[in-house]
Formats: structure tokens, C-alpha cells, sequence
């Protein structure tokens, strides 16, 4: 028995808690630099304004409408995130946090409580002790417990926010409701092509036989054929395995042609990534770097990326900076208006799995710098060691127009009462 | 031909003894006393903060309360697990702005009682829109 706990309108759902002024209003959270829309309360659904929507395309809307509109605070919900998931920890030892608002549950020794009130239960307590309202969905293995779910709060006023699929008619119900594209693991690809076979739902995907799904859709696809079939393939990850790949990539505040302004950003983003990198103690062997036009310009598109293999696994600012930037030139084509561009560190490995190379005397030779870095940039805020290559005035802040204060994390933004 | 094995020698691990770490390094001198008497360090956190997960934190911000000790800039510990009940001191949200008051529950309505006679008790009747938001355990104050 599984259980999927999932936060509703979650980034909204954390404003709300400590401005309640805006509990019935329309609110949206957009994603860094203020670029789209990633969250948005159920009043802002209603009024048609879809997930992902470019901030500046909707700029006349959300005035006309009233909507209440915050830039992301990373800060607030991540220690939102931390308190729901550290009260999921108290019932039950089996908890597989999924995301930052999602998370599996184990119920297995719990079949003769009855879960649903348990679930009840544990959703009126994470709403009295952080505020989040929260939706339960209980099913016999992980993949159903995910359509439960949102069963659960798609027709809240019916369900109360808990819905338990505890039988088999209820499962052949919600798979034929389920479309095959909404499916958890069902890409678009693979929607395409099913939909291309006549297969339009999730119960359709069950009735496929084994061994079309294995040969078309790998044996992934065959063991969620299953685990939608009732039977758990899906196991529990209660350890999260390190990141395989990080990336730091952000949408320009204002249009860059400068390959000197570029290339700023890129030393920036693979410093972040380096630094990433090091919090999980791990380095990387290769980088990827690319460059993008203004999506929103039909003059000179231009995309292109590239990646550079490092001659040894790095997690040194100086080597990452230095290779990126290094990447970088073989793809910046003058005379384009660049709207975005990012590094993503690939090939992850641990200190213990470093492959060494017999050439190369010099391996780890900044890590004591880095070390030193880390523990200034720690003591004193975020990047006040820079290199050199990097903006000093900070010209690059993010764009946060609408930034929240750091409710639950700094002394000074904590809520005034009178 | 000389016919020679080679031996292997283990540790032996049967026996294991462990050893206690002395993290603080060892000097040749003479060892602290007070040593075996260590203690954990006193945490102000620990006494104040009884449910992590649902501990907020506010600043006074006026003088409404100051009958029961609660003074302009003090800062209030908020538990959101205690459940509301008559006589102890919450933080609400009502009328649109945030506020710290006693609790007086009645059978009809609730009020909110200020502990300074400069201030009026607030009637919150099932017109008005209160959110009472968390429990206040403790202040902190500078003296």
C-alpha cells in the first residue's frame, strides 16, 4: 500500500500562509528571473492562465484580472518543503521524497488500520502545524497512487483532498478516466505513439500485451504496464541516489550580443555548478555548454551547444570556468541577440570512483582553494570570492521584482505582529 | 627448483577491541579534569523550540500587550501544533493584517483581548474573517 502525499499549488500555497490576504485572490509564482509562470492558485486556473506562461506576454492580464503576482522564493519553500516532508517522517519510516512538494509514503503494516482516516489525519495535521494544504492519493502500488492522488484533488469538494483506490472496480474507473498522455512516466513520445495504436487511456495501456510493450517501450514501460495493473514493480527509493547531472541555466535579464558579456554568464554558471558540485562531494568529467536566441524574435535564431571532456574530473571553479568559457568560443556566433544560455556538468563521479590520470600530476590542486572559498562565500553570503572573469558589480542580480520576504529563514524578514 | 609457498598473515579480527576516539587529540601533558564531567552545550533552541516542524517566529511590533509581557520588538516563538483554547495568547490574521492577542472564547463568538488599557477587545463574529495562526510559547527579549 502506497501512499502519494502532494502539496497543492505548492509555491502559492507558502505566500499564502504568511500573507492570508490573498487566500481567496488570484496568485501566480513565477520561475527565476521572473521569466514564466510556475505556479498558480486555483482562482488563477480558473481564470485561464496556463502553466509556463511567459510573465511579460501576460503582463496586461494579470493587471486587469487583479492577480497577485510573486517571483520565486526559493528560500521560503524549501523550508516549507523540509517542515511538510519531516511531519510525512513521523507516520510511517518508509518515505520517498519525490520532489519538493511531492512525496511516496510505505504503508506496508498498516493494512488493517484504516488508512484513509490515517490519511486524513496526517492532511489536517500538515495544514495546522505549516499551513500547506495537501492532497492524498492511496492505491496498492506507487504508479496508482499518483492517479489517486489526482483524483483526490481534482474533484476535491467530493473527496476531501484523500482518495483511497482500495478496490478493483475503482481502478478500472480511474485508469479509464486517466488519459495516456497524463500517465506518470508516459512521455510525449510515447503518448504519440500509443495514441497512434488506438490507445488513449490507461486502461487501454494495461490490456496491451507483455510483449508489445517490452519490445516498443523497453522493459521500463512493461514494469508500469504492471505496477498500474495492481501489482508494485515501482519500488520505494527511500535513498536518493547523488544528482547525476547539474545545470545552471537562466534566461538573460535583457538581450546580450557582447561575446565579453557572455562570457561572464558562462564563468558564472559554471562557478555555480562547480559549487553545486562540491556540496554533493562529487566532480564532474565533461561539461555542456549552450547559447539560445530570443524564442520570441523570428530574426536570426540561433541555438547551438557543445561539450568539453575534462582530462580529469573537476569540481574546481578555476577548471570549470576556464573549460566552459573554453566551450563557449566554439559555438558564440557574432551578431545574434542571445536571450539565454546555461552549463550543465555531466558525467558525475564520487571522490571514491575518481579515475586518475597517469599524465596529469596535478589532480585536486585547487582543492584546498576551494575549500577555502566555500567556507568565506559560507560565512560572509553567497559569491563574495569571484574570479576575475566573473561581473564584481553584481550587475547580474536575478530579477525578482516581486520577491517575498525570507519568512521562515532570516531574522529581519520574519512577520511583524501587532 | 625450490618449492616455496607464499603465506599469507591476516590480523587477527576476532577479537576486536574498540578503542574510544580521543577527538581532541592527545598531549603528553596532564589531562583535563573536567573531562569526564562534559556536558552538552545548553541550547536556547532546544528549551523553546518543542516541535520543529511547526515552529514559527514574529516580532512585536506595538505595545497592545505589554500587560502580558510582550513589548514593541520582542520576538515571539509561535508553535502552530498547540491547539487554540481560551486564555492563551495566539497570533491572528483578521482584518487583513497580523496581530497578537489573548484568546477569550465565548459561546457565540471569540474575542481577542488586549493586555493594555489603551487598547480595545477586538469581537470576532463568523462575519469577520480570523484565522487564528499559531500559539505563542514564548518571547524573547533583550533587557
Amino acid at each position: 500500500m502506497f501512499a502519494l502525499i502532494d502539496c497543492n499549488n505548492f509555491y502559492v500555497s507558502c505566500e499564502r500562509v504568511f500573507q492570508p490576504q490573498f487566500d481567496t485572490k488570484p496568485v501566480v509564482v513565477l520561475s527565476n528571473n521572473d521569466g514564466c509562470v510556475i505556479s498558480r492558485s486555483n482562482e488563477a486556473k480558473s481564470l485561464q492562465i496556463p502553466m509556463g506562461a511567459p510573465a511579460f506576454k501576460y503582463r496586461k492580464q494579470f493587471k486587469k484580472n487583479n492577480i497577485k503576482v510573486f517571483s520565486s522564493n526559493y528560500a521560503l519553500y524549501g523550508d516549507m518543503s523540509r517542515r511538510v516532508m519531516s511531519i510525512l517522517e513521523n507516520h510511517s519510516p518508509n518515505v520517498e521524497v519525490y520532489s519538493i512538494d511531492e512525496a511516496f509514503l510505505g504503508f506496508t503494516g498498516f493494512e488493517n488500520f484504516n488508512v484513509t482516516k490515517k490519511s486524513y489525519k496526517i492532511k489536517k495535521q500538515i495544514y495546522q502545524w505549516t499551513g500547506i494544504p495537501v492532497s492524498i492519493g492511496l492505491a496498492p502500488t506507487k504508479s496508482l497512487a499518483k492517479i489517486a492522488n489526482k483524483i483526490a484533488k481534482k474533484f476535491n469538494h467530493k473527496t476531501s483532498g484523500v482518495y483511497n483506490l482500495d478496490n478493483q472496480e475503482k481502478i478500472t474507473k480511474a485508469l479509464k478516466w486517466t488519459d495516456i498522455g497524463d500517465v506518470w512516466g508516459i512521455g510525449h513520445r510515447y503518448a504519440k505513439l500509443l495514441k497512434s495504436i488506438g490507445v488513449n487511456n490507461a486502461l487501454d495501456f494495461t490490456n496491451l500485451p507483455d510483449q508489445w510493450v517490452k519490445k516498443n517501450m523497453s522493459v521500463l514501460g512493461l514494469r508500469l504496464k504492471k505496477d498500474l495493473s495492481g501489482l508494485p514493480f515501482i519500488k520505494l527509493e527511500e535513498v536518493r541516489s547523488p544528482k547525476k547531472s547539474i545545470a545552471t541555466t537562466r534566461s538573460f535579464e535583457s538581450i546580450l550580443t557582447s561575446p565579453l558579456d557572455i562570457e561572464e554568464r558562462i564563468s558564472t554558471f559554471a562557478i555555480s555548478c562547480a559549487e553545486k558540485l562540491r556540496i554533493q562531494n562529487s566532480s564532474c568529467t565533461s561539461l555542456m555548454v549552450f547559447i539560445r536566441s530570443d524564442p520570441f524574435k523570428k530574426e536570426k535564431r540561433y541555438n547551438n551547444s557543445c561539450i568539453v571532456h575534462l582530462s580529469n574530473a573537476s569540481n574546481s571553479n578555476i577548471t570549470l570556468s576556464k573549460q566552459a568559457i573554453y566551450g563557449l568560443r566554439k559555438i558564440f556566433k557574432p551578431g545574434v541577440s542571445y536571450k539565454k544560455a546555461g552549463v550543465l556538468a555531466l558525467g558525475l563521479t564520487s571522490k571514491e570512483s575518481h579515475q586518475l590520470n597517469f599524465f596529469e600530476p596535478n589532480i585536486g590542486i585547487h582543492n584546498s582553494l576551494m575549500k577555502v572559498i566555500d567556507r568565506i562565500n559560507y560565512k560572509y553570503g553567497s559569491r563574495q570570492i569571484k574570479l576575475a572573469n566573473q561581473d564584481l558589480d553584481r550587475m547580474w542580480k536575478m530579477k525578482q521584482k516581486n520577491l517575498s520576504p525570507k519568512f521562515t529563514t532570516v531574522l529581519e524578514d520574519i512577520i511583524k505582529v501587532k | 627448483m625450490i618449492d616455496k609457498k607464499i603465506i599469507f598473515f591476516k590480523p587477527e579480527t576476532k577479537n576486536q577491541k574498540s578503542f574510544p576516539l580521543a577527538s581532541d587529540g592527545v598531549s603528553a601533558g596532564f589531562p583535563s579534569p573536567a573531562d569526564d564531567f562534559k556536558e552538552l552545550k545548553i541550547s536556547i533552541d532546544q528549551e523553546v523550540v518543542k516541535n520543529e516542524s511547526a515552529t514559527f517566529y514574529a516580532r512585536v511590533d506595538g505595545q497592545s500587550m505589554q500587560g502580558a509581557g510582550l513589548d514593541d520588538g520582542d520576538l515571539l516563538v509561535i508553535d502552530r501544533s498547540q491547539e487554540p483554547e481560551n486564555g492563551k495568547i495566539a497570533v491572528c490574521f483578521v482584518d487583513g493584517e497580523f496581530t497578537v492577542k489573548r484568546l477569550k472564547v465565548e459561546n457565540d463568538c471569540i474575542y481577542l483581548m488586549p493586555e493594555n488599557s489603551k487598547y480595545k477587545a477586538l469581537k470576532v463574529t463568523s462575519e469577520n474573517q480570523l484565522i487564528i495562526w499559531g500559539i505563542v510559547t514564548y518571547v524573547v527579549k533583550k533587557v
